[in-house]
């Protein structure tokens, strides 16, 4: 299919889905209209909602990009959710503990490096329980969201809350520690404009790179691949490692640019709206894009949508779950078909 | 006779592991027909939440396991209607339907209680002795239900012979796609009754995102269970026995952080997964998407 028709059927699939979710609405007595409305004033109505829209639309860009690479070559990761919360773990651990209070001008590139290399161990641990064990990465990368989410309360319930104990929270990070805000802005800091640019390396890496032609291979036959001296196994722990990595990153983005310490439900969500945000961006690295600030704006705008219409925020679960079934149910060319 | 507090122990376990049965009874009968439905969970949110708002609004617990088993079942329409009619992955579309359970329980259950009013309480299923009621003896007819089905049937053998052998089965004239969707949405069923037990049973009150994961576990059950009911059943009795001791520790104030017991149930699951999944033959065509001839 060429691109400008894979556009068309995403723009499609967002907006039956919002249609969808409206109209539900509609029937449980709420005004949708003056929702949607409020919902774009959230997301893109003054700079400071822009400026939210954006640094939402970071770690989806980044989650998203790894469940885009990990579902082209079959291989089902679910788990960014975990290995964010894996990464933002790690660069919390290393810098209220490990690095003391003066850590200088190494903190940020370590604190990111050790966010990446937790999300990445994360999933690595899913890919070797596939290749040894033959336990699906579904499953695998499920049951580890739930047990990274506990690590994380367990820390800041426990060896990483503050020194003062008031809250389940960890310390504050130094100012070493944290990403500088972009000039002019109050809130979107400059972990954004790594985000943006890692598409693009991806794009060339899996388009213009030995590696990337291997890895799609996989993803078209394993038992080709095979063929071609390309070990599936070692491709798959490859995807989920590199993903992993992209997730954890984006962890560490949250505590380092947006947050500044480490509490419980920090990526709430984040995971499965990466699934979404790949299977919009119809698994391409460029869409995701795109694609990460449609959720993006969509997670900025629900908070003033549950405002000013009295809708749920959770609402835009739902609209999620729509786009991903009329992507995947709708557009992709079907294969066989007699 | 055994003492008051292993009773109560053996009580607990039953009452964890009959909704794990339950809907991993469900889930064996579609995968044995080549149905891999990882939305499960999402069912069981929705029946838990259609049995607390009906059971709340009549006070019946059958109004409610009823409300329960047309909300799962309806989720598992829509299961049915992408993996099976528009063959799209099945992994996405249940991952899909778990996120639209999230979402749509979420809404609905904040729609109808606005924060800061009075929350009704479910009905409860009583019990006629410790851990023994309705539930418990649905769950066990349903393994020897499952078991003769399956294996002593014309029926069940063709559900085994779509889930083994699309292609032959399809010879032999029998409907793939007919009889996948009969036994997705006798899955979705039983996920709603799992998911109506944890309030009509386990708890009187409902919960966002209260399944924690329980429709998860019941699909590694399959594959603990090797594809065999009794063996599934062993299982769920496993794990409830581990959520019984994880909570009877946190109880009796253990020094273990309640966030590291939290966990047992979650890493229990990857462990056997790890030690039993490689060893069981999955049925041949599961998961693979059957495009009839027409």
């Amino acid at each position: 299919m060429t691109w400008p028709r894979q556009l068309l059927q995403s723009v499609a699939a967002a907006a039956v889905a919002i249609a969808v979710a409206g109209v539900a609405l509609a029937l449980l007595g709420a005004d949708p209209l003056r929702a949607l409305g409020a919902l774009v004033g959230g997301a893109f109505g003054d700079s400071l909602a822009l400026e939210t829209t954006a640094v939402r639309a970071g770690p989806l860009l980044l989650v998203g990009l790894g469940v885009a690479l990990s579902f082209r070559c079959g291989i089902w990761n679910i788990g960014g959710e975990g290995q964010l919360n894996g990464g933002a773990l790690a660069a919390t651990a290393l810098v209220t503990r490990g690095l003391g209070p003066e850590p200088g001008v190494v903190a940020l590139p370590l604190a990111l490096l050790a966010g990446a290399l937790a999300g990445a161990a994360w999933a690595a641990l899913a890919a070797l329980l596939r290749i040894h064990r033959g336990v699906s990465e579904v499953l695998s990368t499920i049951l580890l969201n739930f047990i990274a989410a506990l690590l994380v309360a367990w820390a800041v319930h426990g060896p990483l809350q503050e020194a003062s104990g008031a809250y389940p929270q960890s310390d504050a990070f130094p100012d070493a520690a944290r990403l500088a805000l972009l000039p002019g802005m109050s809130r979107a800091h400059v972990g954004l404009v790594l985000a943006a640019a890692l598409p693009f390396a991806l794009w060339v890496f899996l388009f213009r790179s030995a590696a990337g032609l291997r890895l799609r291979a996989v993803g078209f036959s394993p038992d080709a691949a095979r063929y071609a001296a390309v070990s599936p196994e070692r491709e798959t722990l490859r995807v989920l490692v590199i993903s992993g990595a992209l997730a954890g990153l984006a962890g560490a983005l949250e505590v380092t640019g947006v947050t500044g310490r480490l509490f419980e439900n920090l990526g709430s969500g984040y995971g499965f709206t990466a699934i979404a945000v790949a299977l919009l961006a119809r698994l391409h690295p460029i869409g995701v894009l795109p694609a990460a600030v449609v959720f993006a704006a969509l997670a900025a705008g629900s908070g003033a949508m549950q405002r000013a219409a009295a809708v749920p925020s959770v609402v835009v679960q739902v609209i999620e779950a729509l786009v991903i079934f009329f992507s995947v149910g709708f557009a992709l060319p079907r294969r066989g078909g007699g | 006779m055994i003492d008051a507090p292993t009773l109560l122990l053996v009580a607990s376990t039953i009452r964890f592991a009959t909704p794990l049965a339950l809907a991993a009874l469900g889930e064996l009968v579609g995968e044995r027909a080549g149905v891999l439905n990882v939305g499960i969970e999402g069912m069981m949110l929705a029946g838990a939440l259609a049995a607390f708002e009906v059971g709340c609004a009549t006070g019946s617990v059958t109004l409610a396991l009823a409300a329960a088993v047309a909300a799962a079942c309806a989720l598992a329409l829509l299961f049915a209607a992408f993996a099976l009619y528009r063959q799209a992955d099945p992994i996405v579309s249940g991952t899909a339907v778990n996120i639209l359970a999230l979402g749509a329980t979420g809404s609905v259950f904040r729609l109808l209680h606005p924060a800061g009013t009075a929350l009704g309480r479910a009905p409860q299923l009583g019990e006629v002795a410790p851990g023994v009621n309705g539930f418990t003896a649905l769950a066990l007819c349903l393994a020897v239900a499952v078991a003769l089905f399956l294996g002593r049937t014309r029926f069940g053998l063709a559900l085994r012979a779509v889930g083994e052998r699309a292609e032959a089965a399809d010879a032999q004239g029998i409907s793939v796609v007919r009889v996948r969707f009969a036994a997705t949405l006798f899955g979705g069923a039983c996920a709603g009754v799992a998911g109506a037990a944890l309030v009509l049973w386990l708890s009187d009150a409902f919960v966002e995102g209260m399944t924690s994961g329980r429709g998860f576990i019941a699909l590694a059950l399959v594959l603990f269970g090797g594809y065999r009911e009794w063996r599934i059943l062993a299982g769920a009795v496993l794990f409830g026995a581990a959520s019984a001791l994880q909570f009877r520790l946190q109880a009796a104030g253990s020094a273990l952080p309640y966030t590291l017991l939290l966990m047992t149930p979650y890493v229990l699951t990857l462990l056997v997964l790890a030690l039993f999944a490689g060893r069981s033959r999955a049925p041949a065509d599961l998961a693979r998407p059957f495009h009839a001839r027409g």
